[in-house]
C-alpha cells in the first residue's frame, strides 16, 4: 500500500468509527431526535430534500462567493496601494488589525437596511467586510516582510523601486495572500449564513435551517448543516488547487522541507 | 509607553477621519438639516440609515424604553453579560486548544487521525448548532460560552502545534542529554518556544470569542446580551435607528478592548524576547 | 597596472551618542586589476562593512571610495560589480536558471540572450543540468555556486564576496575554493573576498589585507607569492605554511596593538 494511502487511514477510520458509534448510541440510548438524529436519518433527509437543498445551497453560495470577490478584490487593491508608502502601511496595519477584532456580524442588520433586506447584496456586503481585513492585512504583510538580504541584493543591482516590487515583493507576498484567502473561503460561507439569520430571502440555507429547526425536523436541519459544511470544504479545496497551480514552488518546497 | 501612546493617537486620528467622512456624506446626500438642503439624495445617507453621530451619542443617555433606564446603562449590562460568555469561551477554548496541541505533538497517530476534523469543524456553521447546544445544556450563558469556545479553540490548536514543534532540534537533544523527562521538555523548552505563536493566535481568538458569544445568543432566545440587544433594536429599527448603531458601537468597542487586553498581556509576557511580538 | 578600487582615508561610524560605534578608521587600500584580495580580521573588525562600502550598500562617514575610476555610487548604478553573500539569497519562486537570469533580466536583456548567458554561467560553475530545479532542491554548496553564477551573469569586472563559503563544511569549502580560482582565472575578474579563515585567504589570494579589531584598520598587506595554478598540493608546500604563519602573526598583532602599517605594497 502506498505511503499516501496509509496516511489517510487514521482520519477515515475515525470518521467511520464516529458515525458507527453515533448510530449505535442514538439507537441504544433512545436519544431523542430532538438533540441528535441518527446519521442514517440525516442521510435519508439529504436524499429526500436533495433538490431543495441544492437550491438553497446555491443561493447561499452565491452570497458567499459574491461577498468573497468584493471583499477580496478591495483588500488586494488597498493592500497593494498602501504597500508603496511605508508610512501609510505602518498607520493602517494596526488600525486594520483592530478593525478585524470588531464583530463584523453585528453590522448585518445595517447592511439589510442599506441594501435592502431581500437583496442578496446585503448578505454579500457582510461577507465582503468579513474577508476584507484578513486579506488586506496579509497582503500588506507579505509585501513588506521581505528578507533584508534580498533587498540588499536588489540594491546592488541599482534597480527601481518598481522592479523591486515586481520581482521580489509580489512573489514574496503570494503565499501570505493565499493563506488569508483560504481562511476567508471558509469564513465567507459562515458569514453568509449568519447574515441570513437577520432576515431576508427565504430560499437560503440559513432560513432553511431555522425553519426546519422551528418545526422540530432536526434531521432536515442537520442535513442542511452537512450541505453547508460540504460547500465550505469544497470551496477551500478549490482555492487549495488554485494555490498548487499558481505557486508550484511553494507547496513542493514546504513538502520537501517537511519530508 | 511611547508606542502605546502613538498607537492610541493614530487610532483616534483614524476615528476622527471616519467621523468626518460620515457627517460629510450626510451633508452632501442626507436629509435636510435646518436651513441646509443637501445637493444630492443618497438613500444610504438619510437619517434612517445613517443617524447623525450626535444622535447616536445622545441615545446613550436617553432611555431605551419608556420610563426605562438610559440606553448606555442597558448596553453596559448587556456588554457585561456577553463579555462573561466571551471570556468564558476564550478561557475554555484556549485551554482546549492548547491541550489538543500538546496531545497532537506527542502522538502523531492522533494528530493524523483528528486534525482533519479539527479543521473541518470550522466549516460547520455554528449558528445552526447554537440553539441545539443551548437547549441541550440548559445552562443559559454557559451554553453560549461553549459556543464561543467552539470558535476559539481552532486558531489556538493550529498555532500550538506549530509553536510546540518550533524549537531547534538541538535544544531537544540538549534536554535529552540532561535525561530530562518529557514533561520537563514540554515545560522548559516547547511551551516557552510556543508562546509567541500562541499569543498571535490568542489575539485572533479574543475576537472570535466575542463573535461567537454574539452569534450564540442570536438564535438561542437569550435576550440579556449584546446579541439580543442587536436583534431587539433591529426589530424596532424604524422607531429609533440610533439605538441599533449604539449597540453596534458597544459591540465593536468590546471586541477591540478584549483584543487590546490580550495584546497588553502579550507585551508583558514576551518582553525582552528576541523578535518580541509581531503586531 | 590599473587600480580598480581606491579607498582613501575612509572612516565609518555607526549610530550616535551612547550607541556610537567606530567601525572603520583611516582605511587606505588600493586594489589592482585582476587581483584577488582577501580581507581578514577578528569578528567585528569591519571587514564586511568595508566590502559594503566598496559596493555602495552603505555610505562612508569620511574619505573616498573609487571603483573603476568612478564614485562607488556611480559604480553601483553602472552595475560594475557582482556580489555574493554568506547565504545564497536565492528566490524560492524561481528556478535555478531564472535565479541566475535575475540581474540581466533587470537590465533588460532579451529572453533568448539571457537564457543562453545563464546556461553558460551555470556551466562555468559546473551546474549544467540543474537549470530547472528549485533552490530548495540543491545542497548549500550548490546554492552558493548558483549565487556565484548569478553574480557573474552580467560579466562585471569586480566580484565582491562576503564569507561566501562560511556556512559550508570544510570539504565543500576546499572544493569551492578550487572552483573559484578556476573561475577567476577564466574570467579575469578582480575579486575582493572577506573571510574568517586564514588558510582560505592564503590559498586563494594574491594579497591578504589583515585588519585589526574594532575600530578596524589595515595593519598589514601581505603579498602571497605562491605559484599558480594552485591546487591541493599547494596546501602541503612549506611556503604555504610560512604565509599562513605570517598572516596569523599579523592578526595577533592587530588584535593587541593598534599601530597601522602603510598600505601600498
Amino acid at each position: 500500500m502506498t505511503a499516501r494511502l496509509r496516511q489517510a487511514i487514521p482520519p477515515v477510520a475515525v470518521f467511520v468509527a464516529v458515525l458507527g458509534l453515533w448510530e449505535l448510541a442514538v439507537r441504544a440510548f433512545g436519544i431523542s431526535q430532538f438533540l441528535l438524529p441518527r446519521p442514517t436519518a440525516i442521510a435519508i433527509a439529504l436524499s429526500e430534500h436533495a433538490d431543495e437543498l441544492a437550491t438553497v445551497g446555491r443561493n447561499t453560495l452565491v452570497e458567499a462567493v459574491g461577498g468573497f470577490a468584493i471583499g477580496g478584490g478591495a483588500a488586494l487593491v488597498v493592500g497593494f496601494a498602501t504597500a508603496r508608502w511605508v508610512a501609510a502601511s505602518r498607520v493602517l496595519l494596526p488600525f486594520a488589525i483592530a478593525a478585524n477584532s470588531v464583530p463584523i456580524i453585528a453590522f448585518a442588520p445595517i447592511m439589510n437596511n442599506w441594501f435592502g433586506i431581500l437583496n442578496p447584496l446585503s448578505k454579500m456586503m457582510v461577507v465582503a467586510v468579513l474577508v476584507f481585513f484578513p486579506i488586506m492585512i496579509n497582503t500588506l504583510r507579505g509585501l513588506t516582510l521581505v528578507d533584508p538580504a534580498s533587498i540588499e541584493l536588489m540594491r546592488s543591482y541599482a534597480t527601481s523601486e518598481l522592479d523591486v516590487f515586481r520581482t521580489v515583493r509580489v512573489p514574496n507576498a503570494l503565499p501570505y495572500i493565499f493563506t488569508a484567502v483560504k481562511v476567508s473561503a471558509t469564513l465567507s460561507l459562515i458569514g453568509a449564513i449568519v447574515a441570513e439569520y437577520f432576515g431576508g430571502a427565504q430560499s437560503v440555507l440559513g432560513q432553511f435551517i431555522i425553519t426546519e429547526a422551528a418545526f422540530f425536523r432536526f434531521a432536515n436541519a442537520w442535513a442542511a448543516i452537512v450541505v453547508a459544511s460540504a460547500i465550505s470544504i469544497a470551496f477551500f479545496l478549490i482555492i487549495l488547487g488554485v494555490e498548487r497551480v499558481a505557486l508550484p514552488w511553494h507547496a513542493s518546497a514546504r513538502a520537501g522541507r517537511e519530508a | 509607553m511611547l508606542r502605546a501612546a502613538r498607537a492610541l493617537l493614530s487610532f483616534a486620528a483614524f476615528l476622527t477621519v471616519i467621523a468626518v467622512i460620515w457627517e460629510l456624506a450626510k451633508l452632501l446626500g442626507g436629509d435636510p438639516v435646518g436651513e441646509w438642503t443637501p445637493p444630492f439624495a443618497w438613500r444610504i445617507a438619510n437619517d434612517l440609515n445613517m443617524p447623525h453621530l450626535w444622535d447616536i451619542a445622545g441615545s446613550f443617555a436617553a432611555p431605551a424604553q419608556r420610563n426605562g433606564p438610559p440606553l448606555g446603562l442597558l448596553l453596559a449590562g448587556a456588554a457585561g453579560f456577553t463579555f462573561r460568555e466571551a471570556f468564558g469561551g476564550f478561557v475554555f477554548g484556549a485551554a482546549l486548544g492548547l491541550g489538543l496541541a500538546i496531545v497532537f505533538v506527542h502522538s502523531s497517530l492522533l494528530e493524523r487521525a483528528l486534525v482533519p476534523y479539527v479543521v473541518a469543524s470550522q466549516t460547520i456553521p455554528i449558528i445552526a448548532i447554537a440553539p441545539m447546544v443551548v437547549i441541550w445544556l440548559q445552562a443559559g450563558w454557559v451554553s453560549v460560552a461553549v459556543i464561543s469556545a467552539y470558535l476559539t479553540f481552532f486558531p489556538v490548536t493550529i498555532a500550538g502545534i506549530r509553536g510546540l514543534r518550533s524549537p531547534d532540534p538541538r535544544a531537544v537533544e540538549l534536554m535529552r542529554s540532561y535525561a530530562a523527562s518529557p514533561r520537563e521538555l514540554l515545560l522548559k523548552v516547547r511551551l516557552p518556544a510556543a508562546a509567541p505563536y500562541l499569543f498571535a493566535a490568542l489575539k485572533v481568538a479574543a475576537t472570535a470569542s466575542v463573535v461567537g458569544a454574539i452569534i450564540g445568543e442570536l438564535p438561542s432566545g437569550i435576550r440579556d446580551g449584546l446579541g439580543g440587544a442587536i436583534l431587539n433594536f433591529n426589530q424596532y429599527y424604524i422607531s429609533g435607528p440610533e439605538k441599533l448603531w449604539a449597540a453596534i458601537v458597544v459591540a465593536a468597542l468590546m471586541g477591540i478592548a478584549f483584543f487590546a487586553l490580550v495584546r497588553a498581556a502579550e507585551v508583558a509576557v514576551l518582553r525582552g524576547r528576541l523578535g518580541g511580538s509581531a503586531a | 597596472m590599473s587600480t580598480v578600487v581606491a579607498i582613501r582615508g575612509v572612516h565609518k561610524v555607526f549610530g550616535a551618542g551612547a550607541d556610537r560605534t567606530v567601525a572603520l578608521e583611516g582605511i587606505d587600500l588600493e586594489i589592482e586589476k585582476g587581483a584577488f584580495v582577501s580581507l581578514i580580521g577578528p569578528s567585528g573588525c569591519g571587514k564586511s562593512t568595508l566590502l559594503r562600502l566598496i559596493g555602495d550598500l552603505t555610505g562612508v562617514t569620511a574619505g573616498t571610495v573609487q571603483v573603476n575610476g568612478k564614485s562607488a555610487v556611480q559604480a553601483r548604478t553602472d552595475h560594475e560589480y557582482g556580489i555574493v553573500f554568506q547565504s545564497p539569497v536565492l528566490f524560492d519562486w524561481r528556478t535555478v536558471q531564472r535565479n541566475v537570469e535575475l540581474p540581466i533580466e533587470l537590465s533588460g536583456l532579451a529572453p533568448a540572450a539571457r537564457a543562453k548567458r545563464a546556461r553558460e554561467m551555470l556551466a562555468l560553475v559546473e551546474l549544467a543540468g540543474f537549470e530547472e530545479r528549485y533552490p530548495w532542491q540543491l545542497s548549500g554548496g550548490m546554492q552558493q555556486r548558483v549565487a556565484i553564477a548569478r553574480a557573474l551573469s552580467f560579466a562585471p569586472s569586480i566580484l565582491l564576496m562576503d564569507e561566501p563559503f562560511g556556512a559550508l563544511d570544510e570539504m565543500s569549502r576546499e572544493r569551492l575554493n578550487l572552483e573559484l580560482l578556476r573561475i577567476w582565472q577564466r574570467t579575469g575578474t578582480t575579486i575582493v573576498f572577506v573571510t574568517h579563515s586564514i588558510p582560505e585567504a592564503v590559498f586563494l589570494s594574491t594579497q591578504v589585507a589583515v585588519m585589526s579589531a574594532r575600530p578596524g584598520r589595515i595593519v598589514d598587506l601581505i603579498d602571497i607569492d605562491l605559484a599558480r595554478p594552485r591546487d591541493e598540493l599547494t596546501r602541503e608546500q612549506p611556503s604555504y605554511f610560512q604565509h599562513v604563519t605570517r598572516v596569523r602573526e599579523s592578526l595577533r598583532r592587530g588584535d593587541g596593538q593598534r599601530t597601522p602599517v602603510a598600505a601600498a605594497p
